[in-house]
């Protein structure tokens, strides 16, 4: 065999394993919540003061890993669909739907505990599967199926409650929002252990690879003989089920399910907390670590603006100014002007 | 500095490096007013780096850009237009949906309060086609014009902004010839009014017919410039690959081909297999071993026949047969699992996945063949991939790169490793050589035949006839999207299947 015409250039390809490309990819998201975090060491008192009470750590970061611990949950769904160049808007409205089954079942006399759970979960991923169907088998465009389950979702939470708002207090259920596990709030172990696993089924199956290919060229992995609506039913019945945990932390949080304001608005922050870890809109390669970081960034912004008294009226100004430097900061064109602007300012 | 007083275009020294790659080294380039300046060489030479720098898409490294002796530094495209250096680009690139006149007009239409006159901005189209000596109905949507015209309401376009410069990259490669000499007939009316123009085309006879000087680059570093008329063929492919090209295309002529027609076992068969609007119903075999081409003009249903075995189309008459035994697939997904394999026509859009790794890309068919749960480890695919790229020479700093920095014809072979890594039994080849060197399409044609020889079953689709008859042990010839003719033995030749397309319709 004849070599290329071309003369390859000295390979350096062990250098440039995905490992590296992996974490500089996370520099950015990790970068602006450093930031955030040395202002309010300087600037918060008792931001970073941590204390031991009954075997349970407590204190503003265990707070804010707490809180975030919903956007976490759902960012890894959303992850996966956004990387299909797809986009999920009903997940608050299926966290509403999860945690009015929950209220619901846990509240009849003779449901075993793990029914109650499973029939929860099994419901969210079954809205997901909607979600699913519509966009891998219909070609229904994303925004459009899941908007229609944003919409219908409460109105269909509303009907499992009967529009009243249904109050817990099974220890079981609570713990799931409340409890403690090795010193650790339970949600964020739900969370991560989520992370461990979405990770795993991604990255150690070629399920990653073909999400991230059919979300780059979708007629290319077609024509490879991927199936690209079964891996498009297949994220968005991921994203359901990731929905359903976080409906059930949220609800178990509040122990009621409001199924007007569970998870509200959660959808937005999900899609910025992907955003934010790398993740493009357009899809192809994702990122989960980084959108768990994306998430992570959300609610420690939240928490400052809460710890500096900012009204919540105005919260959200701050905000979205520190959502745009950061997304600002991973666009490669701005990225190029500044670097661009440094050069010549060393040049002078 | 040289100063040559009828220079429009001087670049000295050129550099432009990517992460890993010097695209650009130390080249110059110098254009001359009324002149048809050819810039040629392989793929990953540095052409597209050239023009994008000059057009503003990329900042340079290095080097010295002047027109008409200023020295310029475009920012983008639109910069670049601003100073008179116009582009039309191997894709056309217009908005089809559009008609005509907005197309010649996007972006400078003429208006009065806001509003786009309408009136004018037809008459303005119409005037700028009259200078290609074109006449047609501006109000028109571009995409129910052909190619061709799209091509040149592209350069309608282009000079619409008072152009010194125009560059035209790859423009003849979706013309058939007619529309070629009809493009060539505006080049030489554009060179006659003053304007340097730079040519970028695989074809050499093209570039013999219309060009007045060649600048031939190879591995991003200036071979040299010549006049045309004074560099024969044989010196410009020489200087282009960098060896002699004897060592490159077997010497094979009809010999070994025809005298051993053997009698071959048929691997698949169409009986009667059709589609409407696609193809019209056809017998078709191809034999175990066999390199079966199908030759037939643009739009004559080569591709629609591929996407018809492949499982991309759905048969809609008569059945097909794969081992003597009844298939119907119902996805390219079916077809891969009985060992059928697919390089398609555009490699950008349905070929590549452009933004993941060259290994991602080359196992990408195999794990789907394999399915998801069995995920082939980081080791294999490594070993896999390490050796294609060696034994298909893809040139690359690494298997991490991703795939939408690689030329053309290493994205090709790229594709080809994607298939062979599933050790297929048919190979569908539509257009496997389009766009693609001169070296990297004798290296893709002898794989083709070493894969025949090996017991893999070809479909070789080419508009080139000269690759259908050299590779083919029978040609299917295809027009207005029906079969119209079988070649075999000392019938293929160029000569016989322009007969076949050319001969009078039996029905």
């Amino acid at each position: 065999m004849s070599t290329a015409a071309t003369t390859t250039p000295a390979p350096s390809g062990r250098f440039q394993k995905r490992e590296i490309r992996w974490w500089s990819s996370l520099l950015w998201p990790v970068a602006g919540l450093a930031l955030l975090l040395i202002f309010n060491a300087f600037f918060t008192p008792n931001f970073f003061h941590l204390e031991v009470r009954d075997g349970r750590l407590y204190g503003v970061l265990v707070d804010i890993l707490n809180h975030g611990s919903k956007v976490m949950l759902l960012a890894l769904g959303m992850a996966l669909v956004i990387a299909t160049a797809g986009v999920d808007l009903s997940v608050g409205a299926v966290m509403a739907i999860a945690g009015a089954v929950a209220a619901q079942l846990i509240n009849k006399a003779g449901v075993p505990f793990p029914v109650v759970i499973g029939a929860t979960l099994g419901v969210a991923v079954l809205a997901g599967c909607w979600n699913g169907l519509l966009v891998g088998l219909f070609k229904v465009q994303p925004i459009v199926a899941t908007l229609i389950l944003m919409v219908a979702g409460r109105g269909v939470a509303q009907l499992i409650t009967d529009g009243q708002i249904i109050t817990f207090d099974d220890a079981r259920l609570t713990y799931i929002g409340n409890g403690s596990f090795v010193g650790l709030p339970f949600p964020v172990w739900l969370s991560m252990g989520m992370l461990a696993v979405t990770v795993v089924l991604t990255r150690k199956t070629a399920v990653g690879l073909f999400i991230e290919s059919v979300g780059d060229n979708q007629t290319a992995s077609t024509y490879s003989g991927i199936r690209a609506g079964q891996v498009k039913f297949l994220v968005y019945a991921f994203s359901g089920l990731c929905a359903g945990l976080a409906g059930l932390v949220a609800a178990s949080n509040i122990k009621c399910a409001d199924s007007n304001h569970a998870g509200l608005f959660l959808e937005l922050d999900a899609i910025l907390a992907v955003v934010i870890g790398g993740t493009s809109l357009t899809g192809g390669r994702f990122f989960l670590v980084g959108s768990i970081v994306g998430a992570l960034f959300i609610q420690t912004l939240t928490t400052t603006m809460y710890m500096r008294n900012v009204s919540a009226d105005v919260a959200p100004v701050p905000k979205a100014l520190a959502i745009l430097i950061v997304c600002v900061l991973q666009s490669p064109t701005a990225r190029k002007k500044m670097t661009g602007f440094f050069r010549r300012r060393n040049a002078s | 500095m040289e100063n040559d007083s009828k220079a429009l275009l001087e670049i000295r020294g050129l550099a432009k490096s990517f992460p890993g790659v010097k695209a650009l080294q130390g080249v110059d380039f110098t254009v001359r007013r009324g002149e048809v300046h050819a810039l040629m060489g392989e793929n990953g030479a540095g052409k597209s780096t050239l023009i994008k720098v000059l057009t503003g898409v990329y900042p340079r490294d290095a080097g010295i850009v002047r027109l008409e002796g200023t020295e310029i530094r475009p920012t983008s495209p639109k910069s670049a237009e601003a100073l008179g250096i116009s582009t039309v680009y191997q894709e056309v690139n217009l908005i089809p949906q559009l008609s005509v006149a907005e197309n010649i007009c996007l972006g400078r239409q003429p208006t009065r309060l806001g509003l786009i006159r309408w009136g004018a901005m037809a008459r303005h189209a119409e005037a700028a086609l009259a200078r290609l000596d074109l006449k047609l109905d501006v109000k028109q949507q571009l995409s129910a014009c052909s190619i061709a015209i799209q091509q040149m309401v592209a350069i309608a376009r282009a000079l619409d902004v008072s152009a010194k410069l125009l560059i035209l990259d790859e423009p003849t490669s979706s013309l058939d010839e007619n529309e070629v000499e009809e493009l060539f007939k505006i080049i030489r009316k554009l060179r006659a009014e003053g304007l340097g123009i730079v040519i970028v085309t695989h074809f050499l006879d093209q570039v013999y017919a219309i060009a007045d000087r060649i600048t031939v680059l190879r591995d991003g570093q200036l071979v040299g410039e010549y006049e045309a008329a004074k560099l024969p063929r044989m010196d410009l492919v020489t200087r282009m690959i960098g060896k002699e090209l004897s060592q490159l295309a077997p010497k094979q002529t009809t010999e070994s081909v025809e005298a051993s027609a053997p009698k071959r076992e048929p691997f698949v068969e169409f009986r009667q297999c059709g589609r409407t609007g696609s193809i019209a119903p056809m017998d078709l075999t191809i034999g175990k071993g066999e390199i079966l081409g199908l030759a037939g003009l643009l739009g004559s249903g080569r591709t629609e026949t591929a996407r018809l075995m492949f499982g991309i189309d759905k048969i809609q008459t008569g059945e097909m047969f794969v081992d003597g035994k009844s298939a119907a697939f119902k996805s390219p997904g079916e077809a891969i699992r009985a060992g059928f394999a697919f390089t398609p026509e555009n490699r950008k859009s349905d070929g590549i996945i452009p933004h993941l790794s060259i290994r991602e890309n080359i196992v990408l068919a195999l794990q789907a063949r394999q399915g998801v749960a069995k995920a082939i480890s980081r080791k294999q695919q490594d070993e896999i991939v390490d050796k294609f790229i060696k034994v298909l020479g893809i040139s690359t700093p690494g298997p991490e790169q991703l795939v939408m920095n690689l030329s053309g014809g290493n994205q090709q072979k790229v594709l080809l490793a994607r298939w062979l890594a599933t050790q297929p039994r048919l190979l569908i080849l539509d257009e496997p050589t389009r766009g693609i060197d001169v070296g990297a399409k004798a290296e893709i044609l002898k794989l083709v035949q070493s894969l025949g020889k090996d017991g893999v079953s070809i479909l070789f689709i080419s508009s080139e006839l000269e690759e259908v008859v050299r590779y083919s042990e029978r040609v299917v010839v295809l027009r207005d999207r029906a079969k119209v003719g079988e070649l075999t033995g000392s019938q293929i030749t160029e000569e016989g299947i322009m007969h076949t397309i050319a001969a009078p319709q039996s029905k």
